[in-house]
């Protein structure tokens, strides 16, 4: 595949502990072309974040191939080809929300005007225009989440991969977020990679839904998304929506018996 | 009234008033028996109330009266010139430029130390054991040796004593740097790995804003330590000037009243430094953000 972000084939990765081996990725192949919303679901420890770590060169595979944009994932890295979004917002208590989002700017030795611009556009890009001066603690959960996000789109990069970023948030807040965040996409085009473990918040925002399971973790099913680009909220009571979720729970639980 | 009540006055004054009055009893009971010693070797008796009256105006007393401390402390800090030798400010003064010298150095040293210990392998495995051990030696033992040696090479009056203020003080400092500067989260450290940040980028914008709390925890210990580390100094000197010469002076002729004059002084000294560090505690973390 020419357009290709993400590129893996048999890829593995086995952490040795003191209990022995641990089998984190198992012969993990998947391609992940431009402009796609991939979800990875699974129950823990199916090394659904793990594999986003071994995209970000957090992890180095045991075996098997990665490519990032036709690089390694070092290169990538080194370009910064993406934006990493934890599961914590992991902002600097110490530096206001404007300057959280300089950070990735400052290190990259982008110019103080241009700085500016990019701050003012990513902070209205998800919704937190005039909170700029204010520090982390002086915002709520959801809005801390949302600068972080705002911070990894900053530095323009094609590629956004997401590590359960709304799991500590209170559902109605999710679901905001959620909506948000298809906005952004349809606005910015980027491929996004994003973990989850809940099964509606992957169908209502994935073109592709990965289902993992552990003990190794695997890639057990691979669900292509029939519903349109276009989603309201209330998409998730259509039968369509209804039985892509079944189809997802279906395959958790094959993994699960295995 | 009732707010000093409510704060932390009302509080403070109760438990200073109760260690007072423990004091003036102990003043009593140490100093009458030099009292009754002396009566009877004058062939008289002394009422109680005499007794009493006596033992809190003795030249010389086991245990001088806080008022007698107080007035020594007034005479020697406000009645004399600061150029006189007997003046507490004189003495004061030349044992806290030599707090203050020890302590930058020792806060130097130990911010270096910690920055090589993180950062380098092979000084995390090295340094930390040596650092620890050099607090095991006895700093009475070791300090007469360094201003000999010193004084060997050339070197006397205030750096020797200044070394050893740095030799207590600078422990603290690579103690809690270290553990600051390793405090950042994973998630903060692999955010930085993601944009990749170089070593002294992910240092100055991550690790040294982290390091700060630590940082000025680890410097009000370093600086009332500093100050013991100068006194000590001035011991083995032979007791020429400055707070630690005053008390070996006073041990020397039985001055009591003297020791207690310059152990006060010196513990304001120190509750002074601590407070300034905090003030400055205080500044940074509030232009970092922090509500204090």
């Amino acid at each position: 595949m020419s357009n290709s972000v993400i590129s893996a084939s048999d890829l593995s990765l086995t952490f040795q502990t003191n209990d022995g081996p641990v089998h984190a990725l198992k012969d993990v192949s998947l391609e992940i072309g431009k402009g796609e919303f991939v979800s990875f679901i699974g129950p823990s420890g199916c090394g659904k974040t793990t594999f986003l770590r071994v995209i970000a060169d957090l992890e180095q595979p045991t075996s098997g191939t990665i490519s990032v944009n036709g690089m390694t994932t070092e290169e990538a890295r080194k370009t910064r080809a993406y934006g990493y979004v934890f599961q914590a917002a992991g902002l600097y208590p110490w530096r206001t929300i404007e300057r959280n989002i300089a950070l990735p700017l400052e290190i990259m030795g982008i110019a103080k005007a241009e700085q500016a611009t990019r701050i003012e556009r990513v902070l209205d890009l998800v919704n937190l225009s005039g909170f700029g001066k204010k520090y982390p603690w002086q915002l709520s959960g959801g809005m801390q989440q949302r600068a972080s996000i705002a911070r990894a789109l900053a530095f323009d990069a094609d590629l956004l991969l997401m590590d359960e970023p709304f799991g500590a948030l209170d559902e109605i807040v999710r679901d905001y977020l959620n909506e948000e965040l298809l906005k952004l996409w349809a606005a910015t085009e980027k491929t996004i990679c994003f973990v989850t473990h809940s099964i509606p918040e992957a169908v209502y925002l994935s073109t592709r839904i990965v289902v993992m399971s552990p003990r190794p973790g695997r890639v057990t099913d691979v669900i292509e998304s029939t519903l349109p680009k276009e989603r309201p909220l209330d998409i998730r009571d259509t039968t369509e929506f209804l039985e892509i979720a079944h189809r997802v729970r279906e395959g958790l639980r094959a993994g699960h018996e295995e | 009234m009732t707010r000093i009540w409510q704060g932390k006055t009302g509080p403070v004054i109760v438990v200073v008033a109760a260690i007072v009055m423990i004091w003036y009893v102990f003043v009593v009971v140490l100093n009458a028996p030099w009292e009754r010693d002396q009566a009877a070797r004058a062939g008289t008796t002394l009422s109680f109330t005499q007794l009493v009256r006596n033992t809190m105006a003795q030249e010389r007393p086991v245990l001088p009266a806080p008022h007698q401390v107080v007035a020594e402390m007034w005479d020697t800090i406000v009645n004399k010139k600061v150029t006189s030798k007997r003046s507490l400010v004189y003495h004061g003064w030349i044992t806290l430029s030599a707090t203050l010298l020890g302590f930058v150095i020792g806060t130097g040293l130990g911010i270096l130390l910690a920055v090589g210990i993180i950062h380098n392998r092979a000084m995390d495995k090295s340094v930390m054991p040596w650092v620890i051990a050099s607090q095991t030696i006895p700093i009475l033992a070791i300090a007469p040796m360094i201003i000999v040696v010193l004084n060997a090479i050339g070197l006397s009056g205030l750096l020797p004593k200044a070394l050893i203020s740095t030799y207590l003080s600078f422990f603290p400092i690579v103690v809690g740097m270290v553990k600051g500067l390793r405090s950042p989260e994973a998630i903060q450290m692999d955010l930085m790995h993601t944009y990749n940040a170089s070593a002294a980028q992910t240092f100055w914008k991550l690790r040294w804003p982290s390091a700060m709390p630590f940082l000025f925890t680890s410097m009000k210990v370093a600086v009332a330590i500093s100050l013991v580390g100068a006194i000590v100094g001035e011991l083995p000197t032979g007791a020429v000037a400055g707070l630690g010469a005053r008390l070996l002076a006073g041990s020397y002729y039985g001055q009591t009243i003297q020791i207690w004059a310059a152990l006060f002084t010196a513990a304001a000294l120190a509750a002074t430094l601590v407070a300034i560090v905090g003030i400055g505690q205080r500044m940074v973390m509030a232009r970092m953000g922090e509500i204090a």
